[in-house]
């Protein structure tokens, strides 16, 4: 299928990625080859085939919800760019 | 004898008869990296003081008897991808530069219990996306045996240390194949896992559903003895399983009677001639050790890449979505508001093939999209799954290639990304379906450069593949080759 530009900046939008014009250009080419090469699949019959998730034969795994301590805040914060009266720190995002 | 000829297993031996120290092992590796990784670059980054201590330690738990298993006192190499406390660990991506985690991994706990010795963190793609290493923001490896080529990805550094014998093993992950086949490039023996079997607790996530941690050493029975000390459930991975395995007990328990299958989709189009002829002389050898060989048709290996990379890159798209700036790492300078950070920190701090594969993994999974891609890929990786179990219905493992080449020349790959993707044909298809896999190295080509062969089992017959691995390996040499590097520097302990 055809990637257009349209396509591209929609999907850079979601991936919060601000792509360059040359950057842009590349990943699209490089984006259609590979979706290209990826319709193989639809030479494949898969209409009474139930998708796949988890390979193994587990399903839901339950612990008992008991209270235990979590890292300690200062640890976690210690690698946060910027850190403030032990919290992240980030710029104003409401006026 | 060098100390750097001495196996895991061998190395620990030798500590337990106190023949050397845990401490003068260390101090060797250490010595052997400032040697000669200048010229491999297999290591981002070493950890003295780390090492040496935790040497001491190992040390004083065996003098005072402690029991710490086959491996106790053995310095390895970490890939940069596994958490390790207060220790940089940065997936080889700027964006995590710095990062310091606040916990060991799951398997790096286990491997401290098991009394061996983290030197340091060994070099990847950046993220574990990529077949060469050569996507890491930091530096590049090069393939011991022929320094102009690429050692293979994304364990690229954790084979090639091996391969140079700096360290006695190194652990790596395989999401699509890339402890199997820079394990095949290098010449050493790698193990991926059975999903499941080793806790991804504490590894940084490329796509969840087919990432395992798993051991890369220079024999199939080293591979054993650490897959012994990694594996096992962990209620911090829901993922994993109930099961003990203990792959040495078995280990010289030989493959006669064992039925091998040999798909001949394997063997077609697109594999270098040296590379079959290696393969299926090691299939020779099986039958000589008393196996049955069988080839059989294996009908789905044209759809594994196409899935694969869906399925990869969809998940690859939503767990990196943490990467904003905030929590951890690097935080873009330029950046005014929330969005920006967001935007620019993410923008500066991933590569071009981790960028391209969120966008590919957010397109699939996009609405308008879902279906045609994510969703049908899935399917796909059902159909795979069934003919797996067709085939080991009637076969206890599965022998093919790794790669379809040996390893290519530093920069070629990367010119052709498509063509990069295809080169992983033989691997992927595992880590669909959950299968363990063993690369063995089998052959040189002409021009010097190791063969790869690969054994795929059953899910949770690990014990079983690593036994196969020893039974090959005690009646060949290839896995005892080693490149000139090497021999370099290498003075007694």
């Amino acid at each position: 299928m055809k990637i257009t530009d349209e396509i591209i900046d929609y999907v850079s939008s979601l991936a919060r990625l601000d792509l360059s014009g040359d950057e842009k250009a590349k990943i699209k080419g490089e984006i259609e080859k590979i979706i290209d090469y990826m319709d193989i699949l639809n030479t494949l019959d898969t209409a009474d085939v139930e998708p796949m998730s988890h390979v193994l034969p587990t399903t839901n795994i339950f612990r008992e919800d008991e209270v235990v301590a979590s890292l300690p805040r200062e640890e976690i914060l210690s690698n946060a760019p910027d850190s403030d009266e032990g919290a992240f720190r980030v710029p104003k995002t409401v006026e | 004898m060098s100390v750097f000829e001495w196996t895991p297993l061998e190395t620990a031996a030798k500590i337990k008869k106190k023949e050397v120290s845990v401490r003068e092992v260390t101090e060797a590796a250490l010595k052997r990296v400032g040697d000669v990784d200048a010229e491999v670059g297999a290591f981002l980054r070493t950890e003295e003081d780390y090492a040496l201590r935790q040497a001491d330690i190992v040390q004083k738990k065996i003098d005072g008897g402690e029991e710490l298993g086959p491996l106790a006192g053995v310095p390895f190499g970490l890939k940069d991808n596994i958490c390790t406390k207060g220790l940089e660990t940065t997936c080889a991506s700027k964006i995590l530069s710095g990062f310091r985690p606040p916990y060991h991994a799951t398997a790096t706990r286990k491997l401290e219990k098991a009394g061996v010795i983290m030197i340091g963190k060994t070099n990847m793609d950046e993220f574990a996306m990529g077949s060469t290493s050569e996507t890491s923001y930091y530096k590049t490896t090069k393939n011991p045996w022929d320094l102009s080529r690429v050692p293979g990805g994304s364990s690229g550094g954790s084979a090639a240390a091996v391969a140079a014998r700096e360290v006695p093993f190194t652990i790596g992950t395989d999401t699509g194949g890339s402890i199997r086949q820079p394990a095949a490039y290098c010449g050493v023996t790698g193990l991926k896992p059975t999903y499941g079997a080793v806790s991804r607790f504490g590894l940084i996530a490329y796509g969840s559903s087919l990432d395992q941690i798993g051991p890369i050493a220079p024999t199939a029975r080293d591979c054993a003895a650490v897959f012994n000390a990694i594996s096992g459930y962990d209620e911090m991975d829901s993922t994993s399983m109930p099961l003990e395995i203990d792959a040495l007990r078995e280990i010289d328990g030989g493959v006669k009677g064992m039925k091998i299958g040999i798909p001949k989709s394997y063997f077609g189009e697109g594999l270098h001639e040296e590379v079959r002829a290696a393969v299926l002389a090691a299939a020779k050898v099986f039958a000589a050790e008393g196996a049955e060989i069988e080839e059989f048709d294996f009908p789905m290996l044209d759809y594994a890449v196409p899935a694969y990379y869906i399925i990869a890159s969809a998940e690859a798209s939503s767990n990196l979505s943490r990467y904003d700036g905030v929590k951890y790492g690097f935080r873009s300078e330029q950046a005014e508001s929330l969005r920006d950070i967001y935007l620019k920190t993410r923008t500066e701090g991933f590569g071009g093939e981790v960028k391209k594969r969120i966008m590919l993994g957010a397109f699939a999974l996009s609405s308008g999209y879902y279906d045609a891609y994510y969703n049908k890929a899935l399917q796909v990786k059902a159909l795979i799954k069934k003919a797996f179990d067709e085939a080991f219905a009637k076969y206890d493992m599965i022998l093919g290639p790794v790669a379809p080449t040996t390893a290519p020349k530093l920069g070629e790959s990367l010119k052709d990304p498509l063509a990069m993707y295809l080169s992983d044909i033989y691997t992927v298809s595992a880590n669909l379906s959950g299968l363990p896999g063993l690369s063995l190295p089998c052959g040189f080509d002409k021009e010097g450069m190791p063969i790869g062969m690969q054994l795929l089992g059953k899910a949770f017959d690990d014990a079983k593949l690593l036994r196969a691995g020893a039974a090959y390996q005690n009646v060949t040499s290839f896995h005892r080759e080693t490149p000139d590097i090497a021999e370099k520097g290498g003075e007694s302990a």
